[in-house]
């Protein structure tokens, strides 16, 4: 039980972190005006050598291995909806890690992605 | 300092455009990346004996599997848009928008496929377009990122 929601924990913070790191990193680059591929190879180039990019896929994959982890003891059904927290966890780290307006209509479209998504696996 | 557009400025219509263009994008091969991966690894069959010659010829079919590359051409031009988009949207409109592939993919193979969809997974399904539809109205980038006058420099600080 302790097991599972340390797990729980490690998959929505890690992955919503790594996503949050991703998301600095591109902000820092700035926007994408050009979307020749020539261009687009450059930009992922920029990105590919910021640190924040290289933090934010560590988190991901610390993320996607406690999936793994958990998914070896808890059914898929139970896992998914679970990890439909990290919507509500990723508009809270977008307000206080990034400095992000969310509006009550964000975070009410916010909340009800989380509560279909849960629906959606446990149907 | 430039002031702020207004929410009727021309920029943020072509701020709209582009991130809803990407969303689309993102969740188009998203949703085909998933699929043709999930096709190819069952054309595979399930994985049942775990010894290294077993595992060495899962393996090679799952690399030799036109399918499976398929799918990861799909998944990596989904993460190219993700990328793109994250450069001047935030965080908080591209995460839950993009759940939008958590309908396209059940509505898919209802119309397409005939499987079988729950009523309690339609309700999920239509409180998750809701949803989107409400994130959806709310402006794309509130950071101020996408301002053409600052440099990148001025953004540092943030």
């Amino acid at each position: 039980m302790i097991r599972t929601a340390v797990f729980l924990a490690v998959v929505v913070f890690a992955s919503t972190g790594g996503e949050i790191a991703v998301t600095h990193a591109m902000k820092k680059i700035g926007e994408v005006h050009d979307f020749s591929p020539r261009a687009i190879l450059g930009v992922i180039g920029r990105a590919f050598r910021q640190g924040w990019m290289w933090f934010g896929f560590a988190l991901m994959a610390v993320s996607f291995f406690a999936l793994l982890a958990l998914l070896s003891w808890e059914n898929v059904s139970f896992v998914i909806p679970a990890t439909a927290l990290s919507y509500a966890v990723g508009a809270l780290g977008a307000k206080f890690l990034l400095g992000e307006r969310v509006s009550w209509m964000r975070w009410a479209g916010v909340l009800l992605v989380c509560l279909g998504v849960a629906l959606v696996w446990a149907g | 300092m430039a002031p702020t557009p207004s929410p009727l400025h021309p920029t943020h219509h072509r701020l709209r455009t582009k991130t809803v263009v990407l969303l689309v994008l993102m969740v188009l091969f998203g949703s085909a990346g998933d699929v043709l991966l999930s096709k190819g690894m069952k054309q595979i069959g399930a994985v049942n004996d775990w010894s290294p010659a077993a595992l060495a010829r899962v393996g090679f079919a799952t690399f030799t599997s036109a399918t499976v590359w398929l799918g990861i051409l799909g998944l990596m031009l989904f993460f190219i848009c993700y990328l793109l988009v994250l450069s001047w949207a935030d965080y908080s409109f591209v995460l839950p928008a993009s759940a939008a592939s958590y309908v396209l993919v059940p509505v898919l193979g209802f119309t397409t496929l005939g499987e079988f969809v729950s009523p309690l997974r339609w309700a999920g399904i239509a409180l998750i377009a809701l949803g989107v539809a409400l994130v959806g109205l709310t402006p794309p980038s509130t950071t101020g990122v996408h301002s053409l006058a600052a440099p990148p420099a001025a953004e540092e600080g943030k």
